[in-house]
């Protein structure tokens, strides 16, 4: 099954008189269940594709397809809708909102997704378990490592059951043990739940773990090749 | 986790910045709930005065008779009046009748001397209790031919005190001057030193025999229980050749001032509740752009504009409540301990129409006291919309590119 569809996508960014053509012309699906790397040099557009696969932006042609949706016409609110349902977030920086202990950061989805409180209780907890920080639920975000910030960040994304993870240089912050912990996890809960998860990263780290590793240069796909995953 | 919680933690983060504006908020309510107060004060206190002590609720005079003129030419007074004042005193929304001669005169002491209103009363009646309050010396007696009470300031002034004698000029009946010593029996005060300094009183009797109004007087002073039936008992007395004027007709401009008063109160609520507001909207601003990252990560997991503006406002309203709560008790404290004590203002040098006390007791009402509390929280919510707005519109992308 296709969770997103991209044809022939431009992102043209304007500043002032400055055009900046971040995507020219891409076309991409990707399957329930893959494990993708979208990868290249610095500002080949894996950032911006990330941002238009999880409808947090809008192409400035072309199609842009999630879960069978076209986005192109939906506005601000039915795209959060859509986002709250279908996608979930790992961003480089720890996104965590600082207020919020681990444990209310990742209730956060499932408040927003009308979830009651005995189901969020149990999703909440699973979840914690699931990355290992079932310890620090009670935690601020200032009170736990990087590692332990982004493993908190993947619970998060994963509350709502989300379709597809989407995860910006996960790795980018953490040194080698926790990177590797951080993908262990995600790679362990794609094999048992079946989440598609896409990644831009220049870590290879990261792309060891892929079983689908496309390439961006200069806004343009030059390489999709299927790899042999660890 | 709800807004609420939410909302208080991120005031949190910024305690003294918030306590700084909810301070400011609180403050600027203290501030307009005493002034309220104060107004209210001096209103009432300036309208009960004047009506206590110079107009009366009604007054009932010669239909030629000129306030302004004082004089007591036979043509301008009214006949009997001790009677009339007692048949007006019988009827059920009367408090107390009394008539009351006023001419003008001159009070002299050695080389000294000051113009004054001599009033001739009836010191039997309750209708001049408030002239009763003694510095020193007794009220003047009915059946009394020598003595005289005159007011604090006038005592200070031409250093007199109670047994020493003073000069009287008078404008008699027959357009003449005439003179007689009298002697202090008494010196009062009735808390307002403009009207103090002006007036001399005189047992009815004397006034009348000493200005050749004899058996006449100038008007009759009618105290109601009720000062809203003034019409009412105004259309039910009848007589010929009277005029009878209302307090609200003798104290047009008390009553004007009175009315806009309240329209001027809500100008400077609005002004002060404005300034303290930007204060308000100024830390929320503060705390949209610092949050942009976090404001972007929650709309990246799906919270929506609407979510957005509700976090915003609920932090608002917590500012909103905690300050304005403060200022509340704030201004209710400060109300409440000058309207015991009382703020002094001595002689303000307004005479004429409208009278005040030398000090102003502050008066809090529930009404004005809701009224700004209610205000001031529809200002500080109004106001936050503006960055709550700003807030939930920001674009998701922001918490991505705001990283790389
Ligand atoms: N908000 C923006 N406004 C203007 N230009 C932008 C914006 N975001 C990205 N760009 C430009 O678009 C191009 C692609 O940027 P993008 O962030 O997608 O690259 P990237 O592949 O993620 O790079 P990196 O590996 O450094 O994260 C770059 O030239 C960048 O300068
Ligand atoms: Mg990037």
């Amino acid at each position: 099954m296709e969770v997103a569809k991209l044809t022939d996508v431009t992102r043209v960014y304007k500043i002032g008189e400055v055009e900046t053509r971040a995507l020219n012309g891409v076309s991409l699906s990707i399957q329930s269940g893959e494990f993708t790397s979208l990868v290249g040099p610095s500002g080949s557009g894996k950032t911006t594709l990330l941002q238009l696969i999880g409808v947090l932006d809008q192409p400035t042609s072309g199609k842009v397809v999630i879960d069978g949706k076209e986005t192109t016409d939906l506005n601000r609110n039915q795209r959060a809708d859509l986002r709250k349902g279908t996608i979930g977030f790992v961003f480089q920086f720890f996104a965590l909102i600082p207020t919020l202990t681990a444990y209310e950061n990742v209730e956060m989805p499932l408040l927003l997704n009308g979830k009651n409180p005995a189901e969020r209780k149990q999703r909440v907890l699973e979840l914690l378990d699931a990355v290992g920080m079932n310890e620090r639920g009670h935690h601020r975000p200032d009170q736990l490592s990087g590692g332990q910030q982004q493993r908190v960040a993947v619970a998060r994304a994963l509350a709502t059951d989300p379709k597809m993870i989407l995860a910006d240089e996960p790795t980018a912050n953490l040194d080698t043990e926790n990177g590797e912990q951080v993908m262990e996890i995600m790679k362990k809960l794609n094999k048992e739940t079946g989440t598609t998860f896409v990644f831009a990263t220049h870590d290879p780290r990261v792309i060891k773990y892929a079983d689908r590793v496309v390439t961006l240069e200069d806004g343009l796909i030059v390489k999709d090749s299927k790899a042999k995953a660890k | 986790m709800n807004y609420f919680k939410m909302a208080y933690r991120n005031l949190g983060r910024h305690r003294r910045r918030s306590a700084l504006s909810a301070l400011a908020l609180g403050l600027g309510t203290a501030l307009l709930m005493f002034v309220a107060a104060f107004f209210e004060g001096e209103m009432r206190g300036s309208m009960e005065t004047t009506l206590r002590l110079n107009t009366g609720h009604l007054q009932i005079s010669n239909a030629e008779y000129d306030p302004d003129k004082l004089s007591v030419a036979w043509e301008y007074l009214i006949e009997n009046p001790l009677q009339s004042a007692a048949q007006i005193e019988a009827l059920e929304q009367v408090k107390s009748a009394t008539p009351r001669l006023i001419a003008s005169g001159i009070v002299s002491v050695r080389d000294e001397s000051a113009g004054v209103q001599i009033m001739g009363i009836d010191p039997a009646s309750a209708a001049n209790d408030p002239y009763r309050t003694m510095v020193s010396g007794e009220f003047i007696t009915a059946d009394d031919r020598t003595g005289i009470l005159i007011g604090l300031p006038l005592a200070e002034s031409l250093n007199l005190k109670v047994g020493d004698s003073l000069n009287l000029l008078v404008n008699t009946a027959e357009g003449d001057v005439d003179e007689q010593q009298f002697t202090i029996r008494g010196i009062f005060t009735t808390g307002t030193s403009a009207y103090d300094k002006g007036i001399v009183f005189l047992p009815l009797a004397k006034a009348q025999a000493f200005s050749g109004a004899e058996n006449r007087a100038s008007y009759i002073f009618v105290m109601l229980n009720d000062r809203e039936q003034a019409d009412a008992v105004a259309a039910a007395i009848q007589g010929q050749n009277l005029r009878i004027r209302t307090w609200t007709e003798m104290n047009q401009l008390l009553v004007l001032v009175n009315d806009f008063s309240n329209a001027y109160l809500t100008f400077i609520n609005l002004i002060v509740l404005g300034v303290t507001a930007t204060v308000i909207v100024n830390t929320l601003l503060m705390s949209v752009f610092e949050r942009t990252r976090e404001i972007g990560i929650l709309s990246a997991i799906g919270m929506k504009g609407r979510q957005i503006i509700a976090l915003f406002l609920v932090e608002a309203t917590l500012l909103g409540a905690a300050g304005i709560t403060f200022g509340g008790l704030l201004g209710w404290s400060v109300s409440a301990y000058f309207a015991k004590v009382g703020v002094f203002f001595g002689d303000l040098g307004i005479s004429g129409e409208m009278l005040m006390e030398d000090r102003i007791y502050p008066i809090l009402t529930l009404e004005s006291a809701i009224n700004l509390i209610v205000t001031a929280f529809i200002i500080t919510i109004l106001a936050s919309l503006y960055p709550a707005r700003m807030a939930s519109r920001m674009e998701p992308v922001e918490a991505l590119h705001g990283s790389n």
